[in-house]
């Protein structure tokens, strides 16, 4: 440890001359400070707003169909895959960069897994940590381009997305691959559920639900602790437990909804993890800071230490076993290993990132920013399919919600940026 | 009909939360030059965006009278026809167009059908330049001239679009002595041909050189005008600070303990030639509890020979060898460089020394994050602790650690980037720059915090081109010139005419 207090405090001989921090409303009783708080917060969690706001939207317009059991659950294993392209997009795009080519990724590894579980009979653990591996190969791939040949990632991904749909092709050889093992299948469309028995409503499903809020609301408690501990400043006390009750209801409410359906979609289970351990990754971890440091100010970082060429290339590395994984779920949601998988999969991507509070500039953004924004567009995918809205307004929509989503990110830095 | 060609009466101009001009009154007589002086955050750049329409008509209170009528601009456009051209601190010129496409971008020249006659533009160019006194071609691209060059290129634009009222904002803040000495000759000569001129500066010296009369603002207010026969240094900074400041630099007595960082033959070459030397075989040395100052004109290599050593982030075919407490240790790279107990505060902490979207917390853990980890984990409350101590004891003036650097004022934020530097636990520190853009109360709190350090220890490398300053503060003085060094001066014998001297003596030839 290093000693950062020495002893005195150095006044100048002008004592208070700077200008920041002027703004500070010495008058504010406990109200006003519980309202900025609560102001504050749905500023920062616009998104989180936008995601209900969109849920209620399509739940009356397509009269509960939405919110049914079956649709939720479908909702989750629809778009699993997006979720997870979406989580190492938004890392991506917070170092500064960007991956046109996780699409082709896909498919790519997709037709490969379908080369090694059904053309040459692997076990599936095996085809599935195959592929996993040709995405991390495709990353070092790119990475290797983009760190230290020092090729803009725009560059190098579009090239990648066109070489990877072709190698995508070729070892397809222009046919589909199909009828995968069942345990394979299992990652796209399968169940964790009736571990007790028949039951109404599974208990496990339940029982996770429960596991979950109680986890949550464990968790907070103790970040609380902890920074009152270290004289921190912390939300009021009200707000913090309305919070708590408020995602501890959405939670129960899925919970419940997937009990009363099939259970545990096996993506959920894989996406669960992703997100804790992402959101681990990118918060608590030197890497994580790291990536955000890189996105903030490449040279400062560099001239911290931060060794900013080795963070890019495993970034693009993650990146590409993240683009396989979802290949491999799409691929086993489908049974089929076909020429079009993951056909604009990288701009459903980069759309929930953007969506998801990120910024073009990098530095900002969040992984669970980037999972509301791939829910809202699947919201929205979902919602409009029901009303049997054509996919060529789908489309349309789509691109009028990110342009919205981020002109509104826009105006609120703008609002809130000061002088 | 009176003399003064602008009048600003009663400018209050409030941000959210903000009050930033309270009723400011300035007058500027015709064909004058005159200074404006004032801390950062006093107001100064405020008040000159009101005057050239940034903030437009209707944003502010009072009234603006220029040339004896009451003046209403929306925009820049407007304010530029009616002949006020404000350059600001950091320039607007297009890197990678030539000098003439600058000087009359938006304000094309054209020829025949709507063309443009690139014969007339480089004409018109090249003697707007003669006016200015740059001999450059105007084919030449902006950014093969350096920033001295790049402001006279402004004023020639300025110039080009008939401007009645120049107003620069910090014109010779990024210049060495030489390029300030002629813009500020310029400056002169152009009120002969008739151009009134506002200046705002920090430097006391340059005001006293082209200033006709001084207005100094303070926390958004007029203090007073001085006239030219009235204007000394001290009463500037009375004005500007409140009260009278007695020392400029806060006493120290070192307290020298052994060598601590020996550098001996450092050579680096340009980047992009590699056949070019700029740092050419430096030798020096700092001892514990030491400030060394390295004084050098611009473009003698002084961020060179500081970013090579530090990491080797700048320049090609670096060699040398350099010593801590007489042991050899290698500065490959950054991050080996702060392994081994240097660390480096840039001169662009905008550019190069901060997250500027991050807050003041992450800002200081950056390059120490290895420390607060635990079991893999950076312990976010253990960060906040640490950042809450730097804030208090280098006085870090924010509400607290999570505002955005880029939401504090220069001082603060130098005192952010020295604290990141300090946690990472340096026995040397290379300080480039470190009162660059910083107003004078915050300039003596950075002085102090280096007094501490050295106090503690440390040893200190202050690269600065204000030569008081570091006569100053520093214990020995090196000069450098052509990337050579040229002498080493103890603190006494270092008077301002042995070290220009020194500095600039030549490569014998």
């Amino acid at each position: 440890m290093t000693n950062p207090t020495p002893t005195q405090t150095p006044t100048g001989p002008t004592g208070e001359s700077q200008a920041v921090g002027g703004n500070i409303n010495p008058a504010d009783n406990k109200f006003t400070k519980w309202l900025s708080h609560v102001l504050g917060d749905l500023g920062k969690n616009g998104i989180f707003i936008a995601l209900i706001v969109v849920v209620v939207l399509f739940a009356i317009l397509t009269d509960g169909i939405l919110l049914r059991p079956q649709n939720i659950s479908n909702l989750i294993v629809q778009n699993g895959y997006i979720l997870v392209l979406a989580i190492g997009m938004v890392m991506v795009i917070i170092a500064g960069h960007i991956d046109l080519s996780v699409g082709s990724v896909a498919a790519f590894v997709g037709a490969c897994s379908g080369v090694f579980a059904v053309q040459w009979g692997l076990p599936w653990w095996l085809s599935i940590i195959l592929s996993l591996a040709i995405g991390a190969l495709v990353g070092v791939w790119q990475g290797f381009w983009i760190a230290y040949v020092g090729i803009p990632a725009f560059i190098v991904t579009l090239a990648g997305m066109l070489i990877f749909r072709g190698l995508a092709l070729a070892v397809l050889g222009n046919a589909n691959i199909g009828s995968f093992p069942t345990e394979y299948r299992a990652l796209g469309n399968g169940f964790v559920s009736n571990v007790f028995g028949e039951f109404e409503l599974d208990p496990l499903t339940l029982g996770v639900g429960a596991l979950a809020i109680i986890a949550l609301i464990v968790q907070q408690v103790r970040t609380r602790r902890g920074r009152t501990k270290y004289g921190q400043e912390v939300e009021p006390m009200t707000w913090f437990v309305t919070k708590l009750v408020l995602v501890s209801v959405a939670i129960g409410f899925f919970a419940y909804a997937l009990a009363s359906y099939k259970g545990i979609p096996i993506t959920l289970i894989v996406l669960a993890v992703l997100v804790l351990v992402y959101g681990v990754v990118m918060n608590r971890t030197v890497f994580g800071r790291h990536i955000y440091a890189i996105g903030g100010n490449r040279h400062a970082a560099e001239l911290s230490g931060i060794k900013t060429r080795r963070v890019d290339f495993w970034l693009f590395v993650n990146m590409g076993v993240l683009a396989a994984l979802a290949g491999l779920i799409f691929t086993a949601r489908l049974n089929l290993a076909g020429p079009k998988a993951g056909d604009g999969f990288e701009l459903e991507a980069i759309s929930a990132a953007f969506i998801g509070g990120a910024a073009v500039q990098g530095g900002v953004g969040t992984i669970g920013g980037a999972i509301i924004g791939g829910l809202i567009i699947g919201v929205l995918n979902n919602g409009m399919s029901i009303m049997g809205i054509g996919i060529e307004w789908q489309q349309a929509v789509k691109g009028l919600v990110l342009l919205l989503a981020v002109a509104f990110d826009v105006y609120n830095k703008r609002r809130s940026g000061g002088r | 009909m009176t003399t003064n060609i602008l009048e600003m009466r009663g400018i209050t101009k409030t941000f959210p939360g903000v009050k930033a001009l309270a009723n400011v009154n300035l007058e500027v007589k015709r064909g004058e030059v005159h200074a404006i002086c004032g801390e950062n955050g006093a107001g100064k750049s405020t008040l000159m965006k009101v005057l050239s329409g940034v903030y437009p008509f209707g944003t502010y209170d009072g009234d603006i009278v220029f040339e004896n009528e009451v003046v209403e601009f929306k925009d820049l456009t407007d304010s530029e026809a009616k002949g006020i051209v404000i350059i600001h601190q950091e320039l607007a010129l297009s890197p990678y167009l030539s000098i003439a496409e600058n000087i009359f971008l938006n304000n094309e020249q054209k020829g025949r059908g709507g063309l443009i006659d690139w014969n007339k533009t480089n004409f018109e160019a090249s003697k707007l330049l003669a006016r200015v006194g740059l001999r450059e071609n105007p084919t030449t691209k902006i950014m093969d001239i350096g920033v001295g060059k790049q402001q006279l290129v402004e004023i020639a634009k300025a110039l080009s679009k008939e401007v009645k009222l120049l107003i620069l904002d910090e014109p010779t803040a990024a210049l060495n002595d030489e390029d300030s000495d002629h813009l500020l000759d310029l400056i002169l000569h152009l009120k002969g041909q008739g151009i009134t001129s506002i200046i705002i500066s920090h430097k006391l010296n340059e005001i006293k050189k082209v200033a006709d009369s001084v207005t100094v603002i303070r926390d958004g207010k007029t203090i007073e005008t001085i006239a030219k026969s009235d204007v000394t240094e001290d009463r500037i900074i009375k004005d500007m600070v409140g009260r009278d400041l007695e020392h400029r630099y806060p006493d120290h007595t070192p307290h020298l303990g052994d060598e601590l960082l020996r550098v001996e033959d450092w050579t680096a070459h340009h980047p992009q030639d590699s056949t070019r030397v700029v740092v050419d075989g430096v030798n020096l040395n700092v001892r514990a509890g030491e400030i060394v100052g390295i004084a050098g004109l611009m473009g003698a290599g002084r961020t060179e020979f500081a970013m090579s050593l530090f990491g080797h982030s700048y320049g090609s075919r670096i060699s040398g060898k350099v010593f801590l407490r007489g042991k050899e240790i290698r500065t490959r790279t950054v991050s080996e460089a702060i392994e081994n107990g240097i660390a480096y505060a840039t001169e662009d902490r905008k550019t190069y020394g901060l997250n500027l979207i991050e807050d003041i917390k992450r800002n200081i853990s950056m390059a120490s994050l290895k420390k607060l980890e635990n079991f893999g984990l950076v312990h976010d409350n253990e960060e906040y602790k640490v950042a809450t101590e730097f804030k208090q004891s280098m006085n870090i003036k924010a509400p607290n650690v999570l505002v955005k650097t880029g939401k504090l004022s220069g001082g603060n934020q130098q005192k952010v980037v020295l604290s990141k530097w300090i946690y990472s636990d340096p026995d040397v520190l290379i300080l480039d720059e470190p009162t660059r853009g910083i107003d004078v109360g915050a300039k003596y709190e950075i002085y102090t915090i280096i007094n501490r350090l050295a106090a503690d220890g440390k040893g200190i490398i202050v690269i600065s081109s204000e030569l008081p300053e570091l006569l100053g503060i520093c214990d020995r003085v090196y000069a450098l010139s052509e990337g050579r060094i040229t002498g080493e001066l103890p603190i006494e014998e270092a008077t301002p005419e042995a070290m220009l001297k020194l500095m600039t003596m030549e490569k014998p030839r």
